[in-house]
């Protein structure tokens, strides 16, 4: 079991947990991610991390409410217990010093985003972070990001906060006003895809960090197969990040409605 | 003295005495025991076990069938030599504990085994009663026999020396090599700790042999047995990832056994691989097995009246059955050659067929179609005629050109094999891996790494569960003689 330490509600549907699992604090990298399940009959669950104290052996999770399972995990209070964390899963982000690194991320996908924003700045890169929303209330961790990159845009479809526009128009007035050599893009799948057409444009390296489906994690189900280049690959072993521009980001957002 | 000659001596007296009662002509007389088994029409609506198992008197008829041959071939049958006719012939003079301690002297999971082992072409198929055109003596019943008495008695394994080397064994993995290896060292004395990255133990005999043929209780009595025995067992622990080798190192262990089992599923790769509704039978059975899904559980699964298996194994044959019970009307198997290549056991067949199953026997899907949300709704399978023998053996399934069609389907599972999981093999620097991406060991299962000793499908690719405890079993043998040896220099 795996205790809950404290809990912050960013928005209704989004909750971020800050959970006991010392050996997963310890060894987490920036791009790896748990598997969390909670009840007896508890579907697996994959979760990225955000965040981890080794010093007080805690990882920090940011979960949404989109289904079932999802919802029973955001009812958790602080001193409850999951009741499996597995992990740290996934290869780790390649983290190297190229220049200037545009970060953007969408909805919860800011949360996994915020340790590869503190890693690219720390291995000496211009990092500007690029959070969207739908409006004000949904952009969390702003303060977070603002912290550890250089420059903070922040975008909102109904202009409630930020510039009003999509996480692409943002990113690309930064790719149209200084030379960018990397853009990492984590999100809803929609958002990734365009992130990605709009750099292969501008023929900039682009890493997409992928949240399929996964059952296992461990690389036995095939459940997260994505194809990218052409080939079957799997999110949770090969990935979860990838080329973006090699990624089918049409047959994955297929694939994520299976269940719908 | 060797124990297992005091347990089950051919030259014992009562064991000479059993083979006087009675003259062979006698004993070839008795016709082959019938496993009792659920009727098909009620099987297919639950989950329960097949297979019920032998009464006392069955087991008893059938013990005193074996002619205790001076030289018995079945042995060599079998994958771990288990001695087959000194725990027969217990069970025939009424000593089925003594018959289960015998079965464990060289299995670590006789339940398991006498449920899931193909005797049909190990054991049994050495029988001398073959060479008369008899049936053969039911090996597997039997070894059910002892084993589910026994456990059913809180019988475990004997250890003979409680924790008395103070060696410390970490152990990758809780299936039946895992377990077995686990077993063999824990009786030898070592302090063993198995790592597990599910939430269960159990491997495969939790998340891919379905209830109705290998009950989660027996799978469970047996993990108790070990537990009692002294082996500790960790869930959610990935080695490699949460731990490292040189975690493990630091944390005293003195080596470890890598037992990760099977990973990715192999696709064929044909167009409509990743529609939605078509899967891997280990995600299948996962969500079934495992996560309980459609039965309670929190996980979904894709259901549908038409579901199709692609493959001819257990596995296939696993999932097809488990499709039946959850509710399909056509549930197919989709194979490339005749019945008589299928590589599934003939009992899983046989069953198959009985509770309904349709075999597409000489058809091999080409794609898969799909609607316009994505799922599937139709495959292509292309006929085929067999030709001649390929490697294996078996005669090699050749396309008749032109001849393609298409059949209606709303699940697709696909069970054509399994590669080696690559976590182990991607965190170990020095590990030497083959290009399959199996651990490469040798004769003594030790890896390039001397103090990591690897077996079952990590080394095999995929094989029987039988063979994945041989593996077990013989690394524990050998890293002992080793271990041993060192602490004498």
């Amino acid at each position: 079991m795996y205790e809950i330490v404290s809990k912050r509600n960013f928005s209704e549907n989004v909750v971020q947990f800050v959970v006991k699992a010392p050996l997963i604090a310890r060894s987490r990298r920036p791009g790896h991610f748990v598997i969390v399940r909670t009840g007896k009959e508890g579907e697996r669950i994959p979760l990225t991390i955000s965040d981890a104290d080794v010093e007080k052996g805690t990882i920090t999770l940011v979960v949404q409410a989109i289904g079932e399972s999802t919802r029973d995990i955001c009812r958790l209070d602080a001193g409850d217990c999951l009741t499996d964390v597995v992990g740290p899963l996934g290869r780790a982000t390649h983290i190297e010093k190229v220049g200037t690194v545009v970060c953007c991320g969408g909805g919860v996908g800011v949360a996994p985003l915020l340790p590869i924003i503190k890693a690219m700045k720390a291995a000496g890169n211009r990092v500007v972070s690029v959070l969207a929303a739908r409006t004000r209330d949904l952009i969390i961790l702003e303060d977070e990001v603002r912290r550890s990159s250089d420059e903070l845009v922040i975008m909102t479809d109904d202009g409630s906060y930020g510039d009003k526009g999509l996480v692409t128009d943002g990113v690309e007035a930064v790719i149209k006003r200084e030379p960018v050599q990397q853009v990492v893009t984590i999100g809803p799948a929609v958002m990734m895809k365009f992130v990605s057409k709009l750099t292969e444009k501008y023929d900039i390296p682009t890493v997409a960090s992928l949240n399929t489906i996964m059952v296992d994690g461990t690389g036995m189900c095939g459940a997260c197969r994505v194809t990218v280049g052409g080939k079957t690959r799997f999110v949770c072993v090969d990935g979860p990040e990838f080329d973006a521009h090699q990624v089918d980001f049409d047959e994955m957002i297929m694939r994520l409605r299976a269940y719908n | 003295m060797d124990e297992r000659y005091t347990m089950a001596s051919r030259d014992a007296e009562w064991r000479s005495k059993l083979r006087q009662e009675m003259t062979p002509v006698q004993r070839r007389a008795i016709p082959r025991v019938k496993m009792n088994e659920l009727p098909a029409d009620y099987r297919i609506t639950n989950n329960e076990e097949v297979n019920c198992g032998l009464s006392e008197a069955q087991a008893l008829q059938e013990s005193t069938r074996c002619l205790d041959c001076p030289d018995p071939q079945c042995v060599q049958g079998c994958p771990v030599g288990i001695d087959i006719p000194g725990f027969i012939k217990n069970i025939q003079r009424g000593d089925i504990s003594m018959a289960a301690a015998v079965l464990r002297q060289t299995s670590a999971l006789p339940a398991v085994c006498g449920r899931v082992c193909p005797q049909e072409r190990q054991c049994e198929s050495r029988c001398i009663y073959n060479k008369m055109k008899l049936p053969s003596v039911a090996i597997g019943y039997l070894e059910r026999f002892a084993a589910d008495h026994a456990l059913a008695q809180g019988d475990g394994p004997v250890q003979e020396k409680p924790l008395s080397k103070n060696i410390k064994i970490a152990v990758v993995g809780s299936g039946p090599c895992g377990l077995s290896f686990a077993g063999e060292m824990v009786r030898r004395g070592y302090g063993v700790t198995v790592f597990e990255a599910l939430h269960e133990i159990g491997g495969v005999l939790k998340y891919g042999i379905p209830e109705f043929r290998l009950p989660n209780s027996v799978v469970e009595a047996e993990i108790d047995s070990l537990r009692k025995a002294g082996v500790e067992f960790y869930t959610d622990i990935v080695i490699g990832k949460t731990l490292s080798y040189d975690d493990l190192l630091n944390q005293g262990f003195k080596a470890m056994f890598v037992a990760s089992g099977a990973g990715l599923p192999r696709f064929m790769g044909i167009p409509g691989e990743n529609l939605s509704g078509v899967m891997s039978s280990n995600e299948y059975l996962t969500r079934i097995n495992l996560m309980n899904a459609g039965r309670g559980g929190k996980t979904p699964v894709a259901t549908g009246s038409r579901v199709a298996v692609i493959g001819g194994g257990n596995t296939a044959m696993d999932s097809v059955r488990t499709a039946r019970r959850m509710g399909a009307t056509d549930a197919m198997i989709i194979y490339r050659r005749s019945k008589d290549e299928m590589p599934a056991r003939v009992e899983e067949v046989h069953h198959a067929e009985e509770e309904g199953v349709q075999f597409l026997t000489l058809h091999n899907p080409v794609e898969y179609i799909g609607d316009e949300n994505g799922r599937v709704r139709a495959m292509r399978l292309q006929k085929m005629v067999l030709g001649e023998p390929d490697e294996s053996g078996r005669r090699s399934p050749v396309p008749v050109d032109g001849d393609i069609v298409e059949v209606p389907v709303d699940v697709v599972i696909v069970s054509v094999g399994v590669s080696p999981n690559p976590l182990i093999p991607d965190s170990i620097d020095g590990l030497d891996v083959s290009r399959r991406g199996t651990i490469v060991v040798d004769e003594s299962m030790r890896s390039s790494m001397p103090l990591i000793y690897a077996g079952g499908d990590i080394v095999r690719g995929g094989a029987t569960v039988i063979l994945a405890m041989g593996d077990g079993r013989k690394a524990a043998a050998a890293m002992d003689e080793r271990l041993s040896a060192e602490q004498l220099n």
